[in-house]
């Protein structure tokens, strides 16, 4: 065969990969961009400053003026839930991140060395999972006190066990393999075998569950605003604002359903990413 | 071995854990910034009250003793006095924890009635328009926060359309069961949103098996084959994975008994952290791991019993 049909099987059978992407992975790609567009420039879409008061459209319902509707003291809902953007796709990040890179490094660590520190790892993970989760970071929460640092420290605290768990069992799968032993005998130093050769190949499954992580984080911060235990008033937020629209739930409905609904098409874009993800770093047989 | 020999060994590997949980516990509230007198004390309390206080919580004590009187303590069954309520903590906790059990229960109960025949037309459509219809619900569902599902009902179902009460528990059983329904169906509603998950794939990776192509040459009937080998081996993975999900289950009864006002330890729990009643708080994060727990051990009893292959010999 030659070099140039080669290449152009490889090509074609790269098209071919790239006709066959789920199109729930373009739609959550899509979903996820504009969240974040209107994340990052909130005032080029948001028709109203969304603290300002409008004494002449109280309560209004949805309207051309104000597609959302606005709140009692007039706010424009279209523009809160625009401005709350920044805010919750920030939680999606800040609530995960740290979690992320703290059990990985755990879970590296206590995978590869094995010993004491994995017995006290595995028993710590035992005593961690017993709690349930929102248990336990509520109850951090109400140590350190209400608040969005204080919620994204009481989640990490508690969310790098998964992390951790999961990176623990991968890299003692990859080990198994010949490769790892190989780097061994090659003499290689131990953080050289653990971040360049198990690291890559053991990190996709993480990467995957740190994709549904986001999402749950989303659904988690705004739990903890609506509780009242995570953003503070008058911050945007989207739980904030369904807690909020709560007591006029029967006569301005639109204030608690509108920011559930930015709630639910973030949430199930994240979770469409994640199993297109997931699909794209499966090894393909 | 037996299984009581079985039951015996487990509860002795859960003591280092609970070693472990006490040890979270006791540090949680020492984390406090400060004080810890001051934070659980009256704000108007005197410097003779405060003393009195760290003597009776043993604050002067070195840390190691203090925690031997909290687990010496807890194990007696003192959990302290409630700030908030101005009772025992644990009367406080027993007398409100029937309801979220109840609460639990009853939205295991509503996940199985829905996630099971969802999971099986899924299943047996694989990829057909009846699956894809039936996978893309239950994803949006899983993007829907619990408390979010709970406001929908309350408005429409029972503020709007007054078909049930806005709140409470009632009195009998079945009073239980009307002003529960509604909260059962929220924790529900996400709780199956896992389950369909699961189960779909377990009928899935079943329904191929050997046994089952036997069975159907065998001439069994399609309803016999699906409910004597296909669910009742789907059911194995189902149960455990509805027993791991239990954390899952009790966070969202949290969020749902709040919402709906339900008077569970869920509620009682953000009453407290609001109140800052930090026994109360103690007191109920132990009693949220003791559950979870005894679930972890029941599943794993439940387990072995549905599947011999996984008994120990």
């Amino acid at each position: 065969m030659t070099n140039a049909s080669l290449s152009l099987k490889k090509r074609f059978s790269h098209y071919k990969y790239l006709r066959g992407l789920q199109s729930g992975f373009i739609a959550g790609l899509t979903i996820l961009g504009s969240s974040l567009i209107l994340a990052f420039f909130p005032t080029f879409f948001a028709p109203y400053d969304p603290n300002v008061f409008d004494f002449t459209a109280l309560q209004s319902p949805p309207t051309a003026l104000h597609p959302f509707g606005t709140d009692n003291l007039g706010r424009d809902t279209l523009s809160r839930v625009i401005w709350a953007y920044s805010v919750n796709m920030q939680m999606a990040l800040l609530a995960t991140i740290f979690s992320l890179i703290t059990g990985v490094l755990v879970g590296a660590m206590v995978g590869y060395y094995r010993g004491l520190a994995d017995i006290i790892f595995g028993r710590c993970v035992d005593a961690i999972i017993t709690f349930p989760f929102l248990v336990l970071v509520i109850a951090v929460v109400a140590v350190l006190g209400p608040g969005l640092i204080n919620m994204y420290i009481a989640i990490t605290l508690v969310g790098w066990v998964y992390y951790a768990r999961l990176m623990r069992a991968e890299i003692m799968a990859q080990m198994a393999n010949d490769y790892a032993s190989a780097g061994k005998v090659m003499g290689y130093s131990d953080s050289r075998i653990i971040f360049r050769h198990l690291l890559p190949n053991a990190i996709t499954p993480v990467i995957v569950y740190w994709m549904t992580d986001m999402a749950l984080a989303i659904l988690l911060g705004s739990s903890l605003g609506y509780l009242g235990l995570g953003a503070q008033p008058p911050e945007a937020e989207w739980g904030v604002l369904i807690a909020e629209g709560r007591n006029f739930i029967t006569t301005a409905w639109w204030l608690s359903l509108m920011p559930g609904i930015a709630i639910v098409i973030t949430g199930f874009g994240f979770s469409l990413v994640g199993d297109g993800i997931a699909d794209l770093l499966r090894p393909r047989g | 071995m037996s299984s009581l020999t079985y039951l015996f060994s487990r509860l002795l590997q859960m003591i280092p854990t609970f070693i472990l949980v006490m040890i979270i516990i006791f540090l949680l509230v020492r984390l406090l910034p400060g004080d810890p007198a001051i934070a659980m004390a009256d704000a108007k309390a005197t410097e003779a009250q405060l003393e009195a206080l760290r003597q009776r919580l043993g604050l002067n004590e070195p840390l190691w003793t203090q925690f031997f009187y909290f687990v010496r303590n807890v194990l007696a069954g003192d959990l302290g006095q409630s700030i908030l309520l101005k009772a025992p903590v644990a009367d406080v906790i027993l007398e409100r924890l029937p309801v979220t059990v109840f609460l639990t229960l009853y939205a295991v109960l509503f996940s199985i009635l829905i996630a099971g025949p969802l999971a099986a037309v899924a299943a047996l459509n694989k990829n057909r328009r009846a699956d894809i219809i039936i996978r893309g619900l239950f994803q949006v569902g899983l993007s829907t926060p619990v408390f979010y599902i709970g406001l929908l009902l309350l408005t429409f179902l029972a503020a709007f359309l007054r078909w049930f009460p806005v709140g409470g528990y009632g009195q009998t059983f079945w009073q239980h069961m009307y002003h529960l329904l509604l909260p059962a169906l929220t924790v529900a509603l996400y709780t199956s949103a896992i389950i369909m998950r699961n189960l779909r794939s377990a009928i899935i990776e079943v329904i191929d098996a050997e046994y089952v192509q036997f069975a159907r040459a065998k001439g069994l009937s399609e309803g016999l084959i699906l409910r004597r080998h296909v669910l009742r081996n789907a059911l194995v993975s189902t149960v455990t994975l509805l027993g791991l999900s239990i954390g899952n289950l009790m966070s969202g009864t949290l969020v749902t008994e709040t919402v709906f006002a339900v008077p569970g330890v869920g509620r009682l729990m953000l009453d407290a952290i609001f109140a800052r009643d930090y026994p109360l708080i103690q007191g109920l994060t132990l009693t949220f791991a003791v559950l979870v727990s005894l679930v972890f051990l029941l599943t794993d009893m439940i387990q072995s019993w549905l599947d011999p292959r996984l008994r120990p010999s």
